[in-house]
């Protein structure tokens, strides 16, 4: 562990890391913003499922600071009386998980084929490589609208609401998993032809061991700074899918139903209900995407050179 | 390169192949079309009837042959909703969408090349610095905020443009043109900012990555020892070369594009395609959904094709892998 940590403080990532005020930055916010999203039933003012906390009454109050703002709403409340704050935190949760998950699954989806088709070619790569071509030119926000899109047509709104959170993941998953696999696949066919790869099949391990000991972990780089760049698309989609009313319901909001929500009523001045929310997703998004230009930059070997 | 041709065609012929394959799965699954056109009171003899007259107790085979037929002859199915063919509707639809993304298209080109050209040519300049952190926000930021941020003030605030609706429209010959009348100009404006708002940062850090690698190249550093001149080095030998990834990516983004007109156009109730597919979702109208895939499907897997044709008489190493970047 110790040598680790070592190993780690003396790496040229580190080592970047701490003279790229950005990057440090941007990871302070990404760090706050988790550790808020995941806080929430604790640092949270109300709980906004909680019927009891949701008054119609006090609907479309605006922030503190404005006319007519109370102590009580720092933030204002939304069209059906809920503390805007806390619903923007319990939000974050929903698209940060998400997010995470998301890039979990395709991940996982994107390493083994992408190991297999590289390591092993042949048909089997053609097939995958093609199919990744294809999806791609569909672009991942098309493929995941799409399939949301049937998906609530053949089930019907009422019942997708109970089962929006995995079905998100698993959407979004699906469609994000070419990137993975033509990453993977590319630095599989560079690793394939060094000279520890034939080592270790001289000494006799088997292909599973050298995908997975020998070859994947020298792929690292490219998944780690791609996983980083992946999140920011996934929470983007996410916020895309339920700003068209395919992804999380309105009785638990994620950002982007929370904009979609408050959309009608800024035509009333209700600015605030769309405005915080987008600004936290925007936020969000940015820390996310400067961290992964921050990692790029410092782990892509190609920019390290010149 | 005949070969390479024909080698892509047949290609798009099997993409549009499972396509249909999908679409005909969604359709057989999804939705009742007898009871879309019944209603409540009709006996079960007579839907049992109707589905005969419909072909729909017919061997699944046979039903896919039948709806692959139709759809080659341009017949996807009836919407129930706008009680029409559902080609006609969508191509009905289709001026506006393409109106959209035709304006938001030569915004983002007339703007992305000279600033994508100048951040890489001049890295360490403020102003590429400005643009190029721009870019990452502008990235960062949904297309739909960007449209909400936009309705809000220059609609509910300002009150100088139009917050929906494509305005006063001019018929040519059954094409729907806005772009002939003021008041559609004034409706495109915020709509096509929006849409290109999304796609402006993506090229100008596509074309600035590919112009600063392609000026580390042999050949440019020979052209630099060779004495020629910075413009022509730069727009003449280096932007050519630039050019030809970003031509395929251009390909692969109308993909992302399209589905960036499906939110554009939802926020501002443009009359088009995405917003005409949103609809149908909401009505669960099933043909008309499967006829927007099939459209949609048709247009990208022929724009990449004709991309990756041109790229391949551009290039002749892709000719011999038959894979494009």
């Amino acid at each position: 562990m110790k040598r680790q940590w070592r190993r780690f403080t003396g790496s040229y990532l580190w080592y970047s890391f701490k003279r790229d005020k950005v990057a440090m930055v941007s990871f302070a916010t990404f760090l706050i913003l988790f550790v808020c999203a995941f806080l929430a039933p604790w640092i949270s003012p109300y709980n906004p499922y909680d019927p009891a906390n949701i008054d119609i009454l006090a609907a479309e109050t605006p922030p503190m600071w404005m006319d007519g703002g109370t102590q009580e709403y720092i933030m204002g409340t939304d069209a059906q009386g809920r503390d805007l704050l806390s619903t923007m935190i319990y939000g974050m949760r929903i698209s940060i998980t998400i997010g995470v998950f998301a890039v979990l699954l395709q991940a996982f989806l994107g390493i083994v084929i992408g190991l297999i088709s590289g390591y092993f070619g042949g048909k089997l790569d053609s097939f995958f490589m093609r199919m990744a071509d294809v999806q791609l030119s569909f672009s991942y926000l098309m493929v995941a609208i799409f399939i949301s899109a049937v998906l609530q047509a053949a089930i019907g709104v009422g019942r997708f609401g109970e089962i929006a959170v995995p079905f998100l993941i698993i959407v979004i998953g699906l469609a994000q998993w070419p990137q993975y696999a033509r990453t993977v696949r590319a630095s599989v066919l560079a690793e394939k032809k060094k000279e520890y790869v034939e080592a270790a099949r001289v000494a006799g391990f088997n292909s599973q061991r050298i995908m997975w000991r020998h070859i994947l972990p020298n792929c690292m780089s490219p998944i780690l700074v791609l996983s980083t760049i992946q999140v920011a698309n996934a929470v983007m989609s996410e916020a895309a899918l339920s700003f068209l009313g395919l992804g999380m319901p309105v009785t638990r909001p994620s950002l982007g139903s929370l904009i979609n929500s408050g959309f009608e009523y800024i035509f009333s001045g209700s600015w605030w209900i769309t405005a915080f929310p987008g600004i936290l997703l925007v936020v969000l998004v940015l820390a996310v995407n400067l961290l992964g230009d921050f990692l790029r930059d410092a782990l892509n070997p190609k920019l390290y050179k010149g | 390169m005949v070969a390479f041709i024909i080698r892509r065609i047949l290609q798009a012929l099997v993409v549009m192949f499972v396509i249909s394959v999908i679409g005909f799965a969604i359709k057989h699954n999804v939705g009742d079309p007898v009871r879309q056109i019944t209603g409540i009171s009709v006996s079960e003899a007579e839907r049992e009837a109707l589905r005969d007259e419909l072909g729909l107790n017919d061997p699944v085979p046979v039903q896919f042959g039948r709806f692959l037929k139709n759809a080659v002859q341009g017949d996807l199915g009836t919407s129930f909703f706008y009680k029409k063919p559902a080609t006609s509707v969508i191509l009905s639809k289709a001026p506006a969408t393409i109106e959209l993304v035709l304006v938001s298209a030569f915004i983002v080109i007339s703007l992305s090349v000279p600033l994508g050209i100048f951040a890489a040519i001049r890295p360490k300049h403020v102003f590429s610095k400005i643009v190029m952190g721009a870019s990452i926000v502008g990235v960062s930021i949904p297309v739909f905020l960007t449209a909400i941020m936009g309705i809000y003030l220059f609609s509910v605030q300002l009150g100088w443009l139009p917050s929906f609706g494509r305005g006063a429209t001019v018929d040519l010959g059954g094409w729907q043109t806005g772009f002939l009348t003021l008041d559609g100009w004034l409706h495109l404006l915020l709509p096509s900012i929006s849409l290109s708002s999304i796609m402006l940062p993506l090229f100008i850090r596509l074309i600035r990555s590919e112009m600063m690698e392609v000026l580390e190249t042999e050949y440019i550093k020979y052209s630099w020892a060779k004495g020629l001149r910075k413009y022509r080095i730069w727009f003449l030998h280096a932007f050519k070369n630039t050019l030809l990834p970003v031509i395929t990516v251009g390909g692969v983004q109308l993909g992302i594009t399209i589905a960036f007109t499906i939110l554009t156009e939802t926020v501002f109730q443009w009359q088009g395609l995405g917003f005409l597919f949103m609809e149908a979702v909401e009505r669960s109208d099933t043909s008309l959904l499967v006829a927007y895939l099939m459209f949609v499907g048709l247009v990208m897997v022929v724009v990449n094709t004709v991309v990756d044709i041109i790229y391949g008489m551009v290039n002749p190493t892709v000719r011999i892998t038959g894979t494009a970047k």
